[in-house]
């Protein structure tokens, strides 16, 4: 394998393996800041053992992402020389910003919400978690802010032989970002829902604590519906933001081999990829595929045969991933719908197989973000900045193939590791439940279990 | 003023804060192990830092965010040149926060003495590696118009290694003057009689650094030109001088003041004898990387400088009244109940 090869598992591998931890800590934050702002408006103890059961789980996964955000950070300039030379005088910038306003905020404040319970009020307390949650999606605007640059380039023009900035508001404005950042920003809600009720189900099937967790998953369930709904229909959006600027990756993902007006939608297709057909098509919907992509009936669909064999990203990662994370969102749509109304009808006990499938159900969210992001940036492909940088044009000059093979076996047991950890350390303390339950006995100084 | 001199001032500004905070992070994880003699006192020394360490981290990525922002060809050439430098200056930043973070969410000993040994490796190990890649920075790369002619060998060159054991010996003095602060009765005494010990072995180095420098390096060229800048090296070595005096008196927060003062001091040092390039060609200075040659275009620089001016006076504010919070020393009620972290 050449240098840009390894170099695109190595981002792979590091930037997939973030984002494991990224969605819980989006959505988890949010949770963990509603059950602390209970505890304060009601007094209600139960809410503060809450607040410190799901707050443990939280900062355990919240370490690893943040050791595992640099990672990112100094990867563009040690594998991507060449990218962080073309288009660093636009791309650095959003960088820089969610450093400047997300990460001191994010870190600062985590910091004295773990440390702070008796040095601080109650409601400053409370807040800490709040400016928490909301610098992580501070942080997730600006990342998919540049992101989104990457997908659809806007404000620039080519001046001195690079990508140079001359419209900050269009990079800030930009629509390909900010369907993203609701798109990925509430998917890594559902993750959250999921994996409360996931453990809330797991104790609920061993009647352990079941007040507690019966209100824990009463609020992830409505937190988790409303968030696959929003989920799905900023998916709906978000498709048509890449459709009219990224054509080939919509025929990607659909599997679209000639290009079609009123194009339908196959419920079941299979690419042939090596004959540029489907060697499967059927359950087809009449003008469904114009009007998902497009929101018109009539409009033309660009099938993958009017480009050039290597302006094609790989089709079938692209369209596997797309389907399944489609399949996925669905189905934790009716997960969701399920468990609130269980959850509102105060009869989950009385459903066993449903729990457990709750309980099974955990690490799927976690799936469909991995797959989203593999159809946002192998879809891309083969261009790292969509219509202007070719990923083979961006890679470092300097490294040679032995260097990315030594970092990629690294990283691969440098996180194979702490994967292990982190799996460990979770399932130790989500199965242990809350500490105990008389409130009295609640140490102050010692959050979160330390 | 050039957007581009102010982007090298605040460039600097974020490298020193880093070295001054982070610093003394460093400083504690080299010596938590061998300071704290039971598990209590091992706790209250990673407590030390607990509420700030991860603060004190961002400043480094800020700084790497605004090299990407405001000097994007320096920080594709110097993280592409010094890729496996960096690669382990990355694992050790890994591995550290997931011990200080991590050594406390499981009982037992065998779990905890592991993470202290991960966390003193992973604190030398940027300590050393940080002053190896400024020693060399501070020389020159060996880089022409075919790109660079060095690997992580040729970076271990006689002054990157004095500049690498320089830094080390820096944040062990600013890492035990910061325990020292932050804890009561033996311990921060056995801290300060640590800083008092570690300062003749750092004095040495120090001297040894700055004549060094002399031979090894161009960085006192800008201070012979503009004699006044003579000021920010005389500042260090009183810097330097009143760690000792203070120390010894007793007065611990003064010398760990004076140690923040140090850090800064040789920081801006060697930044100003930089100046105007950020990395210097070892081979023929038309090969430098200059704050003119590898800048963003003006209009990018011009909002960057409107963020920093903004956000970062904020940031301060808000990271200085966190220090306020948790200003109170870790006392022997608080160390043996928090047994935790």
């Amino acid at each position: 394998m050449d240098v840009v090869m390894l170099s695109r598992l190595q981002f792979a591998v590091t930037a997939g393996f973030h984002f494991i931890f990224v969605p819980l800590t989006l959505g988890l934050s949010l949770l963990v800041a509603f059950m602390e702002t209970k505890y304060v408006r009601t007094g209600d103890e139960m809410y503060l053992r809450m607040t410190k059961f799901w707050g443990k789980l939280f900062l355990i996964n919240f370490a690893l992402g943040i050791v595992t955000g640099i990672t990112l950070e100094f990867q563009f300039g040690m594998n991507w020389a060449e990218y962080s030379k073309y288009v660093g005088d636009i791309f650095g910038a959003p960088l820089a910003i969610e450093a400047t306003l997300a990460f001191f905020l994010e870190s600062t404040f985590i910091g004295l919400w773990i440390f702070g319970w008796d040095k601080v009020s109650k409601k400053l307390h409370a807040a800490s978690i709040w400016i928490v949650a909301i610098a992580a999606s501070l942080s997730a605007l600006w990342i998919l802010l540049a992101n989104g640059w990457m997908q659809k380039p806007v404000g620039y023009v080519l001046r001195n032989g690079r990508a140079e900035m001359v419209d900050f508001g269009a990079l800030v404005t930009n629509s390909y970002g900010w369907s993203k950042f609701f798109h990925t920003v509430l998917a890594g809600y559902v993750v959250a829902a999921f994996f409360v009720m996931g453990i809330s189900a797991y104790h609920l099937l061993r009647r352990n604590e079941i007040t507690f967790f019966k209100a824990s998953f009463r609020m992830a369930a409505t937190f988790g519906l409303v968030a696959s709904l929003l989920v799905f229909i900023s998916g709906d959006f978000h498709a048509v933001e890449v459709s009219t600027t990224q054509p080939t990756k919509l025929a990607a993902m659909e599997a679209v081999w000639d290009t079609q007006q009123g194009a339908p939608y196959n419920l079941l297709a299979f690419p042939d990829v090596e004959n540029e057909r489907n060697s499967v098509e059927a359950i087809s919907i009449p003008k469904g595929l114009s009007l998902l992509a497009y929101h018109d009936g009539n409009a033309e669909v660009k099938g993958l045969k009017d480009f050039p064999k290597e302006l094609r990203p790989p089709v079938m990662a692209t369209f596997l991933s797309f389907r399944s994370m489609a399949a996925l969102g669905m189905l934790f749509m009716l997960l969701s719908l399920i468990a609130w109304l269980l959850a509102r009808r105060d009869v989950l006990e009385s459903y066993p197989l449903f729990l457990k499938i709750m309980l099974f159900a955990i690490p799927l969210p976690y799936l469909a973000n991995q797959v989203g992001w593999i159809v946002a940036e192998v879809g891309r492909q083969p261009w790292i900045v969509y219509g202007l940088l070719k990923t083979s044009d961006a890679v470092s000059k300097a490294v040679t193939p032995m260097q990315v093979v030594g970092s990629l076996v690294g990283f691969t047991l440098l996180y194979g590791f702490l994967a292990i950890v982190d799996i460990y350390l979770l399932t130790k303390t989500a199965k242990k439940g809350p500490e105990d339950g008389s409130p009295i006995v609640v140490k102050t100084n010692n959050l979160a279990g330390n | 003023m050039e957007f581009q001199i102010i982007w090298f001032i605040l460039w600097a500004v974020l490298w020193a804060v880093y070295f001054m905070l982070d610093g003394f992070d460093l400083g504690v994880g080299m010596l938590q192990r061998f300071l704290g003699r039971n598990e209590a006192e091992r706790g209250a020394i990673i407590r030390t830092i607990g509420p700030v360490w991860d603060g004190n981290e961002v400043w480094l990525l800020t700084a790497g965010g605004a090299t990407f922002a405001a000097f994007p060809t320096t920080y594709a050439l110097m993280f592409s040149y010094l890729y496996t430098a960096l690669l382990l200056i990355l694992f050790s930043l890994i591995v550290r926060g997931v011990s200080v973070e991590l050594r406390g969410k499981e009982e037992g000993a065998t779990w905890r003495s592991r993470w202290e040994t991960a966390f003193f490796v992973s604190s030398f190990l940027p300590a050393l590696l940080f002053g190896v890649a400024f020693g060399n920075i501070f020389q020159g790369l060996p880089m022409d118009a075919d790109g660079y002619h060095g690997n992580l060998f040729t970076l271990l060159n006689p002054y990157g290694l004095l500049t690498g054991i320089f830094f080390v010996l820096l944040f062990i003095m600013h890492g035990a003057l910061w325990i020292g602060v932050k804890t009561t009765g033996d311990l921060s005494k056995r801290a300060s009689g640590l800083a008092n010990k570690v300062w003749y072995p750092l004095l040495v180095v120090a001297v040894l650094f700055l004549i060094d420098t002399k031979f090894a390096t161009n960085l006192y060229s800008n201070f012979v030109g503009t004699p006044v800048l003579f000021v920010m090296p005389l500042l260090a070595v009183l810097a330097l001088l009143g760690i000792k005096i203070f120390a010894a008196k007793g007065s611990l927060l003064t010398a760990f003041a004076s140690s923040c003062v140090t850090i800064l001091s040789v920081t801006f040092t060697g930044v100003i004898g930089l100046f105007p390039n950020l990395i210097p060609s070892s081979i023929d200075p038309r090969y430098s990387l200059t704050i003119f040659n590898s800048s963003s275009s003006p209009y990018t620089l011009k909002i960057m400088t409107g963020v920093a001016l903004v956000f970062v006076p904020i940031v301060i504010a808000y990271q200085a009244w966190n220090y306020r919070v948790f200003r109170k020393k870790i006392d022997q009620n608080e160390m043996e109940q928090g047994k935790a972290y």
